[in-house]
């Protein structure tokens, strides 16, 4: 049951990989917010995440959720970019023995699920090996 | 402000409950807890539920419930925090009575969930989780505290063993709880030996899925005394709330769950305690690393120890600070909206020397931790014999 709107809104985080930085404190937001401080008057200008990045930790999914049982098992890594802003993404094109922390990574486009056999195809970011 | 008391409990044994409903479980409960009290009326409720939408296709919990336990017109309301629900349905039940708007406050919570399937549940429970950045892309619940555990063995050295005793000691209290789930003990080996869900946790480092329901009844303190027949009076010492990130990946230090830091040293302060004043805690051990880096971040112990802290056996009903002596949401099981006073009855219990078995040696002073999600909501109660 995907939402058709909500997944075209998200469309500049998924394909481009936009996010905003407070100009204040440096600090990259993904997805981009309104405000990093709503009692300072933060100012936010646009931001693209770096596509290259390392990994802060992982897991291997072994259990999925239903839209992604045909592609269990499979890993997933929180990854600090390179620059600033954080994703959590699925990590591909790696045999899991040789995933580590700290392993350098790079952003690349991908089909992420599918709205069972009818339904819309939706696209976005998962990490492979840099 | 006006100090509350709490007068009354009352549970159901947690589990696969096919034969009742969610207006059955609830109304178990709270008759429970009003024959416990012995009051004669309510003024107010509140109920904690996750997603009784999702998990029980019904929501207006606060009419439904007021209705089948036969007390409207009552004021009722549902209070949503993920699994956190029910400690903050306990803390609005506090704030009601403290701020001097009602006396007899049923607070209480519910969760059926065997009603949809385990993909069901899976989608459900994941709606705690950030939907567009984290769920989106193929991670699970167990998926990110797995993540968190990855995380916390790479910095501080805890072995796949010594995580294990977290379970193990879980299952140990719960064999002596009539309340629990699963009332059987299991082994290091049973738990690193099942099955793998999200490395490095096994199904035996995860909370079940549980039908079930708890509710406490609350007073201020000054009536205490006529309900008590006897028995202890237990107050209401310190209340903490606070949130934190809903995504895990946006926090600076992966193995600390910082709302729970926070609600805690509210809580603490507020009743002029420390974490070496408390006699024992029931906190969130939805899986098994919950367990070891909340009992760090309540303050018990130094971060990177817990869970050595655990494999000594210092979390055990005979250590020296006794950790979810009613077998935690491992044993005792996880209906999520009901483990925040679920936790309460336990602690109630266990001041109230009611314990059985697993009794500890006259406590009286106790915490309960209750969070949502993967720790972005969070929720301290201390409780003392007065």
């Amino acid at each position: 049951m995907a939402s058709v709107p909500g997944y075209w809104r998200e469309r500049a985080q998924r394909y481009r990989y936009k996010g905003n930085k407070c100009k204040e404190t440096g600090k990259v937001f993904f997805p981009p917010r309104r405000t990093a401080n709503p009692f300072a008057g933060s100012t936010m200008e646009p931001y693209t995440l770096a596509t290259t990045g390392e990994v802060l930790t992982y897991t291997i999914i072994r259990v999925p959720p239903s839209q992604f049982v045909d592609e269990a098992p499979y890993a997933v890594a929180v990854c600090e970019m390179d620059g600033g802003g954080r994703i959590t993404a699925q990590l591909v094109d790696c045999p899991f023995e040789d995933i580590k922390i700290g392993m350098r990574v790079r952003i690349e486009f991908r089909r992420i699920q599918e709205d069972s056999h009818a339904g819309i195809l939706m696209y976005g970011y998962k990490v492979v090996p840099e | 402000m006006r100090d509350v008391a709490v007068i009354g409990i009352g549970i159901q044994r947690w589990g696969e409950l096919w034969e009742r409903s969610l207006r059955d479980l609830w109304v178990e409960a709270a008759l429970g807890a009003i024959e416990d009290a012995g009051v004669d009326h309510i003024d107010s409720m509140y109920v904690g539920a996750m997603t009784p939408g999702l998990f029980a296709g019904q929501e207006h919990l606060s009419s439904l419930l007021a209705d089948y336990l036969g007390i409207t017109p009552v004021p009722a309301t549902r209070v949503e925090s993920a699994c956190a629900s029910g400690g903050m349905a306990m803390r609005a039940g506090f704030i009601e009575i403290a701020g001097g708007f009602s006396d007899i406050v049923l607070v209480s919570g519910v969760e059926k969930m065997t009603d949809v399937d385990g993909a069901g549940a899976t989608y459900a429970l994941a709606t705690a989780a950030d939907g567009d950045y984290e769920v989106y892309n193929g991670v699970t619940f167990p998926g990110l505290y797995a993540m968190m555990a990855q995380d916390y063995m790479h910095r501080f050295g805890l072995t796949r063993e010594e995580l294990a005793a977290v379970p193990v000691k879980s299952h140990a209290n719960g064999a002596l709880n009539p309340h629990a789930q699963f009332q059987r003990p299991t082994s290091i080996e049973g738990v690193i030996n099942s099955v793998m869900v999200a490395d490095p946790l096994t199904i035996m480092d995860c909370s079940p899925i549980t039908d079930g329901a708890a509710a406490a009844i609350l007073c201020p303190l000054e009536m205490a005394q006529d309900f008590a027949k006897g028995r202890p009076i237990i107050k209401v010492t310190g209340v903490g709330a606070a949130t934190d990130t809903i995504a895990l990946h946006d926090r600076a230090d992966l193995s600390t769950l910082n709302a729970t830091v926070v609600a805690g040293k509210r809580a603490y302060e507020m009743a002029g305690v420390g974490p070496e004043d408390v006699d024992f805690a029931e906190v969130h051990d939805c899986f098994s690393i919950a367990e070891v880096i909340v009992t760090e971040d309540l303050g018990f112990f130094e971060k990177g120890t817990g869970g050595k802290a655990a494999a000594a056996g210092d979390t055990a009903l005979t250590g020296k600070k006794p950790i979810n002596t009613s077998g935690g949401l491992k044993s005792k099981g996880h209906p999520v909206g009901a483990t925040g006073i679920g936790q309460i009855h336990e602690l109630v219990t266990q001041l109230r020397g009611e314990a059985g078995k697993r009794q500890l040696k006259n406590p009286r002073r106790g915490l309960a931790q209750n969070m949502g999600g993967s720790g972005g909501s969070a929720v301290v109660h201390i409780l003392e014999v007065v």
